[in-house]
């Protein structure tokens, strides 16, 4: 355990060295998402509509984005083949890669999604169940992309190939976290929905290690 | 003395090419084994295969009488391996390295003894991307120090090295080889080491090659 601890610490003192990166991801989302208004017309009722699946959509290329730090610097320094050979079990590793990359994306995303939801006049009820949908699927996009991340290692163009990869398996995730938002806006149950997402996190978490 | 570690009718293939083959080496506490050979031989390979990276596509190896691949984790903790590749991250300092390296292993103690031991004591507050290609080999080396194994496994350790930090590097290796530390390194240059065993990588070149070539 202290070992884990050990291994979440240094990779988010090595984040936090490199700050830039993260808050870079922020305003990706942030800009992405106000040129919506721009492209679609300002009018608050549009924007009300199409706020649950911006800011869905926005969430997971900002998080896409940040998948190549998971595990290519390491690999590239050597460090990854010597954490390979280390005396505590691979899962170990994996998992505090995980954490650290959703500490480091997923929650600086979460933090901001406020400001945006006003910018896009969403629902208040909407709101809390996005902020909601938001903690259970961003962890999930952090397993699924670590996958993504392991696999297109070593390869040509693999920014893009991790997309292709990884984008259609996050499908899912949007679904159901845009379907439980608009059920809060219509006053319907969101229970359903954000259960199917807390079983999508619980199924790839094994997946994923 | 008995033997500890031995490998027995090793071969690997890479890309489809057969490396080596029937390749068998054995080790006592406190004996290194020189690896030498021709570019693309296998040393690193073998290397790998020691460190349990790689299987061998025949043969295996074994830790007294138990086959390493039956306790990997055992067999992680009591080896070193130091590759072509310095780990030092560009943004913590020296001794931080250093520190998380040997935390890992669950030794921190030695960090002190071993800063002096490659003489990075001074270096130990700078940040990883200031230091020159020498100055990493020696932080990476440091790790041998900081947290005890028995064995090490080195690939072409010395290179980018001074001759005063060669000369200490084979000082710390005769050193681990007195406490019953064994030692198995590759390399080109010729290493003043006490009566090491030579493995000379090109006698066990084989012509087998697969059938088709993989691209």
């Amino acid at each position: 355990m202290n070992r884990f601890i050990n291994i979440i610490r240094h990779e988010l003192k090595l984040i936090l060295r490199q700050g830039m990166d993260c808050i870079m991801i922020v305003m990706f989302f942030i800009i992405v998402i106000t040129l919506f208004p721009f492209g679609v017309g300002s009018e608050p009722k549009m924007l009300a509509k199409i706020s649950a699946g911006v800011i869905w959509v926005a969430a997971l290329l900002a998080s896409t984005l940040s998948l190549d730090r998971i595990y290519h610097p390491d690999f590239e320094d050597g460090s990854l083949e010597l954490l390979c050979i280390q005396p505590l079990a691979i899962e170990l590793i994996v998992t505090a890669k995980v954490t650290t990359h959703w500490l480091s994306t997923g929650l600086p995303l979460i933090l901001a999604a406020p400001c945006l939801v006003l910018l896009l006049d969403m629902d208040k009820d909407g709101f809390l169940v996005l902020i909601l949908s938001l903690f259970i699927g961003t962890p999930t996009l952090s397993l699924i992309g670590s996958i993504g991340a392991a696999l297109t290692l070593g390869a040509r163009r693999s920014g893009v190939l991790l997309s292709l990869l990884i984008l259609p398996l996050y499908i899912p995730i949007l679904i159901f976290g845009i379907s439980a938002i608009d059920a809060a806006i219509f006053d319907l149950t969101w229970r359903a929905p954000i259960l199917m997402q807390s079983g999508l996190l619980i199924g790839t978490l094994p997946l994923s290690l | 003395m008995s033997i500890q570690f031995s490998g027995t009718n090793l071969a690997c293939f890479r890309g489809g090419r057969s490396v080596f083959s029937k390749l068998s080496f054995n080790l006592e506490a406190g004996s290194a084994l020189l690896l030498t050979g021709s570019n693309g031989s296998g040393k690193s390979s073998l290397l790998r295969i020691m460190a349990g990276f790689l299987t061998p596509t025949t043969g295996s190896i074994k830790w007294h009488d138990g086959l390493i691949y039956d306790d990997p984790e055992a067999h992680y903790q009591r080896l070193h391996f130091v590759s072509h590749h310095d780990p030092i991250k560009p943004v913590l300092t020296v001794r931080e390295n250093i520190e998380f390296w040997a935390n890992l292993r669950g030794t921190a103690d030695n960090l002190h003894h071993a800063l002096k031991a490659f003489d990075v004591t001074k270096l130990s507050n700078i940040p990883g991307r200031f230091l020159s290609a020498g100055q990493k080999r020696r932080v990476n080396l440091t790790r041998l120090i900081a947290s005890p194994a028995k064995l090490w496994l080195l690939d072409e350790p010395t290179i980018m090295l001074d001759s005063s930090t060669v000369k200490r590097f084979e000082e710390l290796v005769e050193q681990h080889r007195e406490n019953g530390g064994m030692i198995v390194v590759s390399s080109h240059t010729v290493l003043g080491l006490n009566g090491p065993e030579i493995l000379k990588l090109d006698d066990f070149r084989s012509e087998e090659n697969l059938d088709e070539p993989i691209y």
